[in-house]
């Protein structure tokens, strides 16, 4: 059994599109202007059906985790990793993978700057996060 | 204050533990069967019927030959049963029902003609958590509390010790699967789960059930036991997702469930003498003290290892055990409400000193449903 491979549905197919052209894109309210995620065609901030999607920097900060040692059917393989959340720099959380980085409580320290990397993962590209720092300097 | 309900029936499955004889309906119908006999009533005096799926209020009265005019079927986890409680109680206050009877029972270890769980991957769950590799609540429940111990300090030796405390109720218990005293280096060197909770931060898994049955509070004098009354009663919800929590270190749905719970009873922390609070992991007691306001944000590990809860403590808690050390089958809930009724009528295996007031805290999901139950010994 190989890992977990996302289905899309109607309304999250335009967030797996921008994974896979290489963009974080989630939706804001235009009424209250809050973005959120997961995706869904109602703002949970003000109630508003008046939405639109939109391109995320990529840039998130570790919000919490765990190191998980009983491995989920597909994960066998990979020792010991983390299950992360992480909190985007326009506010939304979400759940991911840490990579570029050992899945150590010594390397891994909460409100760590991240930064979005791509995983093929079947049909799909899946986001995962990376420590900041190894982007090259601009 | 009351809902105007009683519990007039209260009981176990004859067993807890690994029963690979019973199925998961054979568990339910067992607590039901000794649920009635607690009561001193039978089939026939039951009139609405109360439970998860599967296997299902219909499957539940249908095995036991009762024709409900009420039924609830809410399955929103672990605490489903204490909504139950309440939902029922709302039911004979309306004259819906006037004997409802609700049933647990879940072959959690040994899987007996249990349902299979796992999110379709077109859900919410199934895109957005499951491919990270979440497998089951070892895998998310725990993914809050290092943001708690960033935020407020809490150490790896006071979440250590939430076990130790109820390890000691549980020495106390014959039924508890787990007595053997422990410490906070056994509890810190049994083997990672996942960090930063270790095995013996992490429930049992068992076998077993309970039963409830529910009536009209002026039928109190009517039953072989001393009737419990449900004094107040609260629910919510939070999140579908561990992500999506609000805060990694309170839970919104614990908070709201038991402010509607003391308003309706009309009671304060003060009136408490005995507390349940869901157990599924060695933080929940710790966002749970909080929540229902014992003690301040970021008191409760302290609170905890300064031994305020345990035997000889000023708030009993989670004194059958609780899901560490007692049992848990998989929705400890209604083993949380059987323990707080045993410790009002005074029949608990550690007893506390006549408490007046149980308050029962049951969680449902990974932080996904709450519920609150406000029990008394009587009506003030």
């Amino acid at each position: 059994m190989g890992k977990p491979v996302p289905v899309p549905t109607p309304e999250t197919q335009p967030f797996w599109d921008g994974c896979a052209a290489g963009e974080l894109r989630i939706q804001r309210c235009l009424d209250c202007g809050q973005a959120y995620f997961y995706p869904r065609p109602v703002c949970p901030h003000c109630g508003s059906a008046r939405i639109e999607w939109f391109t995320a920097s990529g840039a998130a900060t570790l919000y919490s985790y765990v190191i998980n040692h009983r491995p989920a059917p597909g994960f066998e393989e990979d020792g010991p990793y983390a299950i992360a959340v992480v909190q985007l720099a326009e506010g939304p959380r979400m759940m991911t993978s840490l990579v570029g980085v050992p899945n150590t409580p010594e390397a891994l320290e909460l409100d760590m700057p991240l930064k979005v990397a791509f995983e093929q993962r079947g049909e799909i590209s899946l986001p995962v996060f990376k420590p900041a720092q190894l982007e090259p300097a601009p | 204050m009351s809902t105007g309900a009683i519990i007039a029936g209260a009981a176990e499955t004859d067993q807890l533990g690994k029963l690979p004889d019973h199925s998961t309906l054979g568990l339910h119908l067992q607590a039901a069967l000794n649920a009635l006999a607690d009561a001193g009533l039978t089939t026939k005096d039951i009139d609405g019927i109360a439970t998860v799926s599967a296997p299902g209020p219909v499957q539940v009265a249908h095995a036991l030959g009762v024709t409900p005019r009420w039924m609830d079927g809410t399955g929103v986890g672990g605490t489903s049963f204490l909504l139950h409680v309440r939902h029922a109680a709302a039911a004979i206050a309306a004259g819906q029902a006037n004997t409802v009877l609700i049933t647990h029972g879940e072959s959690g270890r040994s899987r007996i003609g249990a349902a299979r769980f796992a999110p379709a991957p077109s859900l919410p769950p199934g895109q957005f958590e499951a491919p990270y590799g979440v497998f089951g609540p070892t895998t998310a429940f725990t993914i809050p509390v290092l943001r708690y111990m960033k935020d407020y300090g809490l150490t790896h030796e006071q979440l250590a010790y939430v076990a130790v405390a109820q390890r000691r109720w549980a020495a106390k218990n014959p039924r508890a699967m787990f007595r053997d005293p422990i410490t906070v280096d056994d509890v810190l060197a049994s083997r990672l789960v996942a960090y930063p909770f270790h095995l013996l931060e992490c429930c049992l898994v068992t076998d077993g059930g309970g039963a409830l049955i529910v009536t009209r509070a002026d039928r109190a004098g009517d039953f072989p036991k001393p009737a419990v009354h449900v004094l107040g009663a609260g629910e919510s919800a939070e999140t579908p997702m561990i992500s999506q929590m609000r805060d990694f270190t309170e839970s919104q749905a614990f908070r709201l469930a038991g402010q509607a719970a003391f308003a309706q009873a009309g009671i304060t922390t003060s009136d408490v003498g005995h507390l349940m609070i869901y157990d599924a992991f060695a933080h929940l007691p710790i966002y749970g003290l909080e929540a229902l306001g014992f003690v301040g944000k970021g008191e409760a590990g302290a609170f905890i290892a300064d031994g305020h809860t345990e035997p000889g403590g000023s708030l009993p808690l989670n004194t059958n055990g609780g899901g560490l050390s007692y049992t848990h089958t998989g929705m400890y809930g209604m083993f949380a409400m059987l323990e707080a009724v045993r410790q009002l009528r005074g029949e608990a295996a550690a007893q506390v000193a006549g408490p007046e007031i149980s308050v029962v805290l049951g969680n449902g999901g990974m932080f996904a449903t709450c519920g609150v139950l406000v029990l008394g010994r009587g009506v003030s």
